[in-house]
C-alpha cells in the first residue's frame, strides 16, 4: 500500500526555498559586503542544500499525488516536461551569460590582468563553445545548479515510483549510489575539462532524501528528529562548524585546528557532497524542524510573505536572481563598487525577486492557477507549476 | 569578519606607518601576511650568507609589457636584499604564460638540479580555474609537486591567484584557493594568500583594481607590494625555523 501523500501544502517549503534563492543571489554578486550574512559563511553547507532538499520534497509531493492518482506514464511526461523547461531556462541564461562576458570582454584592459584575460577564449569558437552548451558540458562560473536540477528532475519518475512503493529500499538505493559514487570517483564530464562541479550521481541524496521525507518519512523519522538528545547533537555540530569556518576567515587562528582532524575533515567536497556538509544540513534542518511548527503563526505574517511568495515561484525567481546578479555585476563595473552600492544593488535585487514573484502570482491567479492549498480540482495543474 | 578584522588591523597599521616606509600601500594588507609552518631551508641558507629562490608560475608572475624589473619576483629580490644585510639574494623566475600546475611540476626535478634553490615560490590556480581542471587532478598534482620539491631540499611556499574584480563571477576561483589553503595547511607549507590579499586592497581602495588600463603604472605598484608582502613572509617563516629548529623538514607523508 503506498504511503499517504500529505494533502496541504507546507508553507515553511516555500518560505526556506524563498530565503535560500535570495542567498543564491546575494552569494552570485562578487565582493559583495551583503553576502556576508548569508550561511555559506558560517558553517559547512549553504543555499545549495536547502534548495535541493526542499526541491525534492516538492518534487516527490506533487508528482507523488499525480503518480497515484494519473499513473506513471502521465506523470513520468509531467516531471521530463518541467525538466525541458528548467533546460530553456538554463540556455537562456546562457545567453544572457554570453552576452556579459562578450561586453566586459570587449571592454577589460589592464596589464595585471593579462593571465585572466584567458577566461574570454571560448568567445573565440563560438560553434564549440555553443554545442558544449547545450549538451550541459560547458557550463559557466555560478551556473551549475540547474543543470543539476534538470538531470534530478529527468531521473524523478523511476525514483518516485521506487519511494511511493518502497520508500525505505529508494533512500538505500540513493545512499549505495552515493557511496558507489565516493568509492569509484563517478561524474558526469564537463568542458572543456573536468567533471560536473555540482555531481548529480552524489547531490541525489539530498533530493531522494528530500523525496522521501514527502512521502511520509519526515513523519516516521519524528520521533528521533525531535528528540532533545538529536536536537543537542545538532547544535553541537553547529557550533562546531561555525568554529571552523571562523579559522578560514581568519587563518591566524587555523592552528588551534589539532592536525589529525584538518587532515581527516580537509578538503570539504562541495563537488560530492561531503557527508560533513550534508550532516550540516541535516543539523540545521533538524533545528529548523524543532523551533519551526508547520502552522507557525509567523507564516502567515506579512513580514515572511515575500519569502514564501518567491519560494512558491523558485524556477522563475531563481533565473531571475542569476540574470539580477549579472546586472548588479555590470552596474558595479559601470557605475561603482562601493560599500553603499553593494548593499543599494542587494536591496534591489530582493525587491526585484518578491516584485516578480508577486506578478507571476497575480498571472497565475487570473488564469486561475494560483499555487497553494486553497480550491483547486485534485491533480490540477499544481504540477506543471510549482515544483 | 574577514574583511572586517584585518582591514581593521590594516588601517591602524597605515595610519601608523603614514610617515614611514616607501610604498605604505602594501601595508594594508599586511595582516594578511602570517608565517604558520617554518622554512627551514632558507634559515640554512642565511646562514650560508647565500639565498637561491625560484619562482614558478603562469603568466600573472610575469607582468607583460613592462619591464622584467616590474614584475614581483624582481621586486622580492630587491626587498629580501634590502632587508638581509651582507646575505647574497638571487630570485630566478621560472614563469611561462598559460603554464597549470602539471606542466610546472614536470619541470621541478631539472629545476631543483640547475638552480639548486633553498626555496620554490610555486604560484599557480588561475589556469586550472579557467579550464575547469579537476580539483582532485589539481590536488594530487600540488601535492606530488610538493614532495618533489622537499625531497630535493628545497622549501615551498604557495602563492595563489589573483583577485580579479572584474572577471569574479566568470572564474570560480574561490574552490582553487581552497584546495591550495588544505594542501598547505597538511603539508606545513606557507601559504601567500595573493587572493586575499588584493582582495583586501581593493575593497580599501588601495589599489583600483576594476580600472580599465593599457598603463602598467598600477600593475608595477601592485607587483612591488606583493614583492614586498612575500619577502615579510620568507624571512618570518625562516625565523620561525630559527626559534623552533627541533622540528625535522623531511615532509611529512599523508595518505
Amino acid at each position: 500500500m503506498a504511503p499517504a501523500v500529505t494533502v496541504e501544502r507546507d508553507l515553511r517549503l516555500d518560505l526556506f526555498r524563498g530565503i535560500a534563492l535570495w542567498l543564491i543571489f546575494l552569494d552570485h554578486i562578487p565582493s559583495n559586503i551583503v553576502s556576508w550574512i548569508t550561511i555559506r559563511n558560517y558553517g559547512f553547507s549553504d543555499a545549495t542544500e536547502i534548495f535541493v532538499f526542499i526541491s525534492g520534497y516538492t518534487a516527490a509531493f506533487v508528482y507523488g499525488r499525480a503518480m497515484q492518482e494519473r499513473g506513471f506514464i502521465v506523470s513520468g511526461a509531467r516531471m521530463l516536461k518541467r525538466a525541458w523547461q528548467v533546460y530553456v531556462a538554463h540556455i537562456f541564461l546562457f545567453v544572457i551569460y554570453m552576452a556579459e562576458i562578450a561586453y566586459v570582454a570587449s571592454s577589460f584592459e589592464n596589464p595585471l590582468y593579462n593571465e585572466e584575460m584567458g577566461i574570454f577564449d571560448f568567445l573565440k569558437q563560438p560553434d564549440v563553445t555553443l554545442v558544449q552548451a547545450l549538451l550541459l558540458k560547458f557550463k559557466p562560473a555560478n551556473m551549475d545548479i540547474l543543470p543539476l536540477y534538470i538531470v534530478l528532475l529527468a531521473a524523478m519518475p523511476p525514483i518516485l515510483w521506487l519511494l511511493l512503493r518502497q520508500p525505505t529500499l529508494a533512500l538505500a538505493t540513493s545512499a549505495l549510489l552515493y557511496a558507489l559514487t565516493w568509492q569509484l570517483g563517478w561524474n558526469f564530464p564537463a568542458y572543456p575539462s573536468g567533471e560536473w562541479v555540482f555531481n548529480p550521481f552524489a547531490w541525489q541524496l539530498l533530493f531522494v532524501f528530500g523525496g522521501w521525507c514527502a512521502l511520509g518519512g519526515a513523519e516516521r523519522i519524528a520521533p528521533l528528529s525531535r528528540s532533545w538528545v538529536t536536537i543537542g547533537i545538532a547544535v553541537a555540530y553547529l557550533v562546531f562548524a561555525f568554529l571552523i569556518c571562523m579559522t578560514w576567515h581568519l587563518p591566524r587562528y587555523a592552528h588551534f585546528v589539532p592536525k589529525l582532524l584538518s587532515e581527516w575533515m580537509y578538503p570539504i567536497d562541495k563537488t560530492n557532497l561531503d557527508v560533513l556538509r550534508f550532516a550540516h544540513f541535516l543539523a540545521l534542518a533538524a533545528i529548523t524542524v524543532r523551533f519551526v511548527p508547520r502552522d507557525w503563526h509567523w507564516l502567515k505574517s506579512p513580514m515572511l510573505y515575500p519569502a514564501i511568495l518567491c519560494g512558491q515561484h523558485s524556477l522563475e525567481v531563481f533565473c531571475l536572481g542569476v540574470f539580477l546578479s549579472f546586472a548588479g555585476h555590470f552596474v558595479m563595473i559601470e557605475v561603482s563598487s562601493g560599500v553603499a552600492m553593494q548593499i543599494a544593488l542587494s536591496t534591489a535585487g530582493i525587491l526585484i525577486m518578491v516584485a516578480a514573484a508577486g506578478l507571476i502570482s497575480w498571472y497565475k491567479g487570473v488564469e486561475g492557477r494560483r499555487p497553494g492549498p486553497p480550491a483547486r480540482p485534485p491533480g490540477a495543474t499544481l504540477a506543471g507549476g510549482e515544483v | 569578519m574577514r574583511w572586517i578584522i584585518p582591514a581593521l588591523v590594516g588601517i591602524i597599521a597605515y595610519a601608523g606607518c603614514a610617515f614611514g616606509a616607501e610604498d605604505n600601500a602594501c601595508l594594508t594588507a599586511a595582516s594578511l601576511v602570517h608565517a604558520d609552518f617554518p622554512l627551514t631551508h632558507v634559515a640554512a641558507a642565511l646562514k650560508n650568507k647565500q639565498l637561491d629562490i625560484v619562482v614558478v608560475g603562469s603568466t600573472s608572475s610575469i607582468l607583460a609589457g613592462a619591464t622584467k624589473a616590474a614584475a614581483y619576483p624582481t621586486k622580492l629580490e630587491a626587498a629580501l636584499t634590502s632587508r638581509l644585510k651582507d646575505i647574497t639574494v638571487k630570485v630566478t623566475s621560472f614563469a611561462k604564460p598559460r603554464q597549470t600546475a602539471a606542466d610546472m611540476e614536470k619541470d621541478f626535478a631539472k629545476i631543483l638540479m640547475d638552480a639548486k634553490p633553498a626555496l620554490v615560490i610555486w604560484q599557480t590556480g588561475t589556469v586550472e580555474a579557467i579550464r575547469g581542471i579537476d580539483l582532485d587532478e589539481f590536488r594530487a598534482t600540488l601535492d606530488e609537486g610538493v614532495d618533489t620539491l622537499h625531497n630535493g631540499h628545497a622549501d615551498v611556499v604557495l602563492m595563489n591567484m589573483q583577485y580579479s574584480p572584474r572577471t569574479d563571477t566568470m572564474i570560480a576561483a574561490a574552490s582553487y584557493a581552497d584546495v591550495m589553503r588544505w594542501v598547505g595547511l597538511q603539508r606545513e607549507v606557507p601559504l601567500f594568500d595573493r587572493l586575499a590579499i588584493m582582495r583586501q586592497w581593493y575593497e580599501l581602495g588601495t589599489f583600483d583594481l576594476y580600472a580599465a588600463t593599457k598603463n602598467t603604472d598600477m600593475a608595477e605598484r601592485v607587483h612591488g607590494c606583493l614583492g614586498q608582502l612575500l619577502a615579510d613572509l620568507v624571512i618570518d617563516s625562516a625565523k620561525l625555523a630559527e626559534v623552533g629548529s627541533t622540528g625535522s623538514s623531511e615532509p611529512k607523508d599523508i595518505r
